[in-house]
Formats: C-alpha cells, structure tokens, sequence
C-alpha cells in the first residue's frame, strides 16, 4: 500500500513533532511513507473565511499532489475534513490517522509505552465531521504505562475555530477558560486530541494561566 | 447592527448572564438527550422532517395555494403580506375594524421579527403578550434572547421587582415562583375576558386542511385562540405542512427537541370557523418579508426548514456563552446566524455568519438536519471583506499555490520572528489570553530532507 502524508501547513510549520511521529508510528507498523513535497494547505483556511475560489483551486491543487495514493493520511481531523468535502474525487482515500490505524488497518496496539496521566479532548471536527468515533480512545487504551482519565464536558468546543479565535476572541477566550478549567480538574499530566490547532488554543491558554500542563499530540504518544 | 464580537463582549462581562445562561441551556440540553435517546427511530424521524420540508420549498407556490383555498372554504380569510409593513397593517386594519383598543398574544417569533407590537402601538392599539416570559419582557421593555425561555436572562428576584412595579396592584409579593406565576395569571385572566381580538403566529400550517397548529406549555396559547371572538394568525409562509398526517412527525421531533419532553402540554389545532365554538371570525396572514429571497438560494433555503426548537441554541457553545442579544435579532444563536443575514441581506449582518467556530454541535441536534455549518461557510462566501484581510489572504492562496514559494515563506516566517509575550498586528487578540506558539526549529519538510534525503 502507498501511503501518502499529508502533514498539513499548521503541522510542517509549528507542530512537525506530530507528523514526524506519524510517520514513526506508521513505519514501525511496516508501512513504507511518502512525503510529497508541493503538498502545501488544503484549503481550509480559505474555505473558512469565505474566500471559495482560493479555497477550491488549492484543493484541486490537492487532489493533484495526492491523486495517485492508496491512501492518504494525515495527523488532523480538521483537515481531512475539509479535504474531503473540498476535494470529493480522492476523498473515500483521505483518513485521520487514528481512523486509518483502528478502521483501516485494524491495529489497536502501535507498541507505545508512556507513563503518566493523560486526558483526551475529542475535537469538533474529528468527533462530528470525520467521526472518527472512539478510534484515538481505544489506542490510548493500547498504550502501556498510560493512565487514562476521563475529561469533563470533553465533546465541547474549545473555541478555536481557526480566525474565529481572533475574530471573535472574547468568546473564543470564554470558551477555552472552561475547557482549561475542565483539563484542570482531571488532574492530567498532559492534554492530547487528534489535531494541532485545537491544541493550540489549548495549550495556548494552559501555558498562559501557568498550568504546567503539556499538550501533546496523539500521534507523539502512540510514537513514544 | 452593533457587530456580533462587540455585543458579544458586552454580553460576556454580565455574570449573572452566563451564570443563568449556563445553568438554563444545560438542563435543557440534558432533557433533550434523555428523550431523544429513548426514540428508536429518532433519526428516521429527522430525515422525515428533513425531507417533509424540502419539498414544501420545492413546491411552496402549490401549497400556499391550496392552503389559502382550504382556509377560505373552512370561513376563514387569508392575507398576503409582502414584507413587515403589509403585514401590521392588515393586523391594524382588524384591531380597528373591531374597535379593538387592546389584543391578547401568544408568544409568536414571527410577529416579534416584524415588530407588530410597536406598529400596532403607533395605531393606537397595545398588544398584551400572555406567555409568562414574554409579559416579563413586556413589562420592563426588554426583548427575548431565547427562542424557547425569552426571559433566561432574567433572575426571579429581578422579576419580582418588576411586577411589584406593574401589575401587582399594590401588593407585596415574594420570589416565590409560585407566588409570581399566580400574579401573572390574575393579571392576564382579565385580559383574556376583555379581549376582542387575539393574535397568534403558528408553528404549522397544514395546505391540505388550512388547519393552523400552535404548539406551547403554558395554555395561555390556547386562551388566545379560542376566548377573543376574532382571531389572526401571522403564518411565516415556510410554516406550512403538504398534509395533516405529515404532523405525525413534527409533533414527536419538536417537543423533544424544544424543551426536552415527550409532548408539550397544549397543543391547538384549529381549522377556519367553527359556528358557535371559539373565536367566529378568522383570519390569517401569508408573512413573506424575504423569505422568498432566502428560497431562491439552493444552498441557504434550509434554513427555512427550522421548526424553531432551539436545540441548536442550548448546545451552541458561542450562544451558552454569550445569550441571544448579542445577535442582534429575534432569531438568535445557530439558526439565527444563518437566517437573520439572509432576511435581512448578508450585508446587513455580516459578522453572523463568522460567529461560530463550526463546531457541528447544531447540526447533530438540529431535528429536521439543518446544515448549519455549510450555511455558514455559503454564507461567509457572500460577505464583503476587509481590504487589508483580503489582500493577506490573496497573498496566502499564492503562496500556498506554489511550494517553493510556501518554504520560502516559513523559513522567513521563522527568521522574522520574535519572542514575545504579547504581539501587536493581527495576532494581538490572540496573545491577549494566550501564549503564542513559536515556529518550529525545523519544519517538517526540513526534517524529511535531513533524513531522507528526497
């Protein structure tokens, strides 16, 4: 099978720890990895301020880089989302990560170990656009030496939502003082979800209020 | 229009607000779920309402025909009001012709959206809203911020205040709710027996029938309807339903959805005149006031689906933090997001469509499958931009069309940067509550060339 990776822009430039442990993880499973190098944004950030034509060319831009694939995998929901409403030719071949390893190749267990408390932001996006279900749970469940612990009100919104976080930054900040307050109250070492930019914001707010929270990316847990 | 984000700042300062907010929208969303989850064909149902509702866009020009036909042959007269203005008029008209000087209401979004209330007060006439809530707002001159619990902004000691100061006749009273309830109803008993006219909106119209459905809890809907001698009803024109048994579905998505229960305590089902029972003159009034505009937009039109349950609002994250004021409208939160910038043209609300984080929560409870999260995204499409936000994100799509270019881009991205607590420029809202992720030492792409060398 030829793997794709569609590391996603936010992901080559501020969080290359999440792809890179993608492909960790990937290759450990005995699967071989290709990076095209013209892959650059899908389009959502277009899509999503309401600029449609730069939105729709990127993603035919896309479906071009990405074409010739078996499958095409990438460590956000967010984006895959947006890859398979905007580029519907190659969208039944775009997966998430976690979906790709628990739906497509069946793997529960990726031989991780990481010992401490971790708790599980299901993003907006993976839990209801893509729908990955408990695909990232169960994997965490496969990690050795991790505490599981449940997070409160866990399928609310942290207020990313991309230019929203700025746009409307008082409610955006309103609604990750809650989910913060929530993370907090697990008494988690760390915070991991399926997609950098919700991590972001997370993480964002968790080092500004001092927490000593880390947010990490699912994929770097199952790499470790 | 004050701008979504300014409102929504104001809003999010009130304590009391989100404390109210908070504990409302949660107890709803909780009661929802309950009874949502006991149905076992719940998502059929929603892909029947869905579908009942598509072709009622499709064909609205046959069913607004057979609607009028059936009402007229059941003795009652049906109007048609183009826009706001036609449709108080035609209300004022029946107030006067019955020397009305007062009409009882049910609580009715559509007559709220066309400001029949003030209009009416300019002739001359006060309209007396009879659900609890919306008399409150009355009373204290505020407007509604919930579809379903208008006054959820409100505190009952707050209410108390209020009624001490209106229509307790003196009294002294606790913040028994009880106790204001009873107030409520002695004051609003009266009313009902004087009126000559009472004025409804209507939750379904059946075109098979012309029977017209008000769907509520308190009974002051059904008082409305059936004690006044003359009746009319404000009919939004996507309010109708092709047959009576399609109510089927309606009636076991919208209470469930609305405020969480299995079926809601009144609901009122009356078709033109009956001779000796209830009020024995009829009217109703076709409200169009741009929702023909919104059909002719295929992606936009489903917004004309809404039942008006306000699940959407009690799950929306953006609406339990700031209320419904900050959306400038009578239709607040998701759906108002997506239907106020098509009534009133997108250039008329243009920070609704940006005010969500398309989350998809509004989708997953929406009862008849409303795709608010695309509506949104058409919506945003058709707003005008900012110049200096439009050339950044021209700038961007270039960039992002060509992958030299884009590397180019990230390494003096990286190079330009500082480190910094607080940025200035288009990032400072950001760094304003949050700390900023600095870029990668390496990108990705760098990595990949480090070790793999292609």
């Amino acid at each position: 099978m030829r793997i794709g990776l569609f590391v996603t822009c936010l992901g080559d430039t501020l969080f290359p720890e999440a792809p890179r442990a993608a492909v960790t993880v990937l290759e450990r499973l005995g699967h071989d990895v290709v990076f095209p190098r013209e892959q650059t944004c899908c389009g959502q950030l277009h899509q999503n301020s309401g600029y449609l034509d730069e939105a729709q060319a990127l993603a035919r831009r896309f479906a071009r880089i990405f074409g010739d694939f078996d499958a095409v995998v990438s460590p956000s929901s967010s984006c895959v989302g947006a890859v398979r409403e905007l580029s519907p030719e190659i969208a039944p071949r775009v997966f998430e990560l976690s979906e790709f390893l628990v739906g497509q190749l069946g793997v529960e267990d990726v031989a991780a170990y990481f010992p401490h408390r971790v708790t599980y932001h299901p993003t907006c996006h993976s839990l209801r656009v893509v729908q990955v279900g408990a695909a990232p749970l169960r994997l965490l469940r496969g990690v050795r030496g991790l505490e599981l612990v449940e997070l409160p009100e866990a399928a609310e919104c942290c207020g990313f939502g991309g230019t929203f976080a700025v746009k409307n930054a008082d409610t955006s900040t309103a609604m990750l003082e809650d989910k913060c307050r929530c993370v907090l109250a697990t008494g988690a070492e760390v915070v991991t979800a399926v997609d950098a930019s919700c991590l972001m914001q997370i993480g964002g707010g968790l080092s500004r209020q001092g927490t000593g929270i880390r947010t990490m990316h699912l994929a770097e847990i199952l790499a470790s | 229009m004050t701008s979504f984000p300014e409102a929504a700042r104001i809003a999010l300062g009130d304590s009391q607000l989100r404390h109210n907010l908070r504990n409302a929208t949660t107890t709803i969303r909780d009661k929802r779920a309950r009874v949502v989850a006991e149905v076992p064909d719940w998502e059929e149902l929603r892909e029947a309402g869905r579908a009942i509702k598509e072709d009622v866009m499709r064909r609205l020009d046959e069913y607004l025909l057979q609607f009028e036909e059936s009402v007229q042959a059941a003795g009652g007269q049906v109007h048609w009001a183009r826009d706001a203005a036609e449709a108080n008029a035609i209300l004022l008209d029946v107030a006067r012709a019955h020397d009305a000087t007062e009409v009882v209401k049910v609580k009715s979004l559509t007559t709220d959206e066309i400001g029949l209330n003030e209009a009416l007060a300019t002739g001359g006439v006060r309209a007396i809203e009879t659900d609890f809530a919306e008399l409150i707002l009355q009373l204290d001159g505020d407007w509604p911020s919930h579809i379903l619990v208008p006054a959820i902004h409100r505190n009952r000691s707050e209410i108390r205040d209020l009624f001490m100061r209106t229509i307790a006749d003196g009294r002294e009273l606790s913040d028994d709710p009880r106790e204001l309830a009873e107030t409520a109803r002695l004051y609003l008993r009266e009313k009902f027996l004087e009126a000559k006219v009472g004025v409804s909106g209507a939750n379904f119209g059946v075109a098979e029938t012309g029977t017209v459905v008000v769907v509520e809890s308190e009974g002051n809907g059904r008082m409305c309807t059936t004690l006044p001698p003359v009746l009319v009803t404000v009919l939004g024109i996507e309010k109708l339903v092709p047959t009576f048994a399609d109510l089927e579905v309606f009636l076991q998505i919208l209470p469930r959805s609305s405020t969480g229960e299995r079926m809601n305590p009144y609901t009122s089902l009356w078709t033109g005149v009956t001779i000796g029972d209830g009020p024995q003159e009829f009217h109703v009034v076709l409200l169009d006031n741009g929702r023909t505009r919104v059909l002719s937009d295929e992606v936009g039109r489903q917004a004309l689906h809404c039942i008006r349950c306000s699940a959407c609002l009690n799950v929306c994250p953006v609406y339990t933090r700031t209320g419904g004021h900050a959306y400038g409208s009578v239709y607040p939160g998701p759906i108002g997001a997506i239907l106020t910038p098509q009534l009133r043209g997108v250039a008329n609300a243009k920070s609704l469509p940006y005010a969500s984080t398309l989350c998809g929560a509004c989708y997953e409870v929406c009862p008849v499958k409303i795709d608010i999260p695309s509506v949104l995204l058409h919506l945003r499409a058709q707003t005008e931009k900012d110049v200096a936000e439009r050339i950044a994100m021209r700038a961007l799509a270039r960039i992002f069309g060509n992958a030299r270019l884009y590397e180019w881009a990230q390494k003096l991205a990286r190079a330009g940067e500082r480190p910094a607590r607080r940025v200035p420029g288009p990032l400072a809202a950001w760094t304003q509550t949050r700390d900023l992720k600095p870029f990668a030492k390496e990108t990705f792409r760098e990595w990949w060339s480090r070790e793999r060398g292609a």
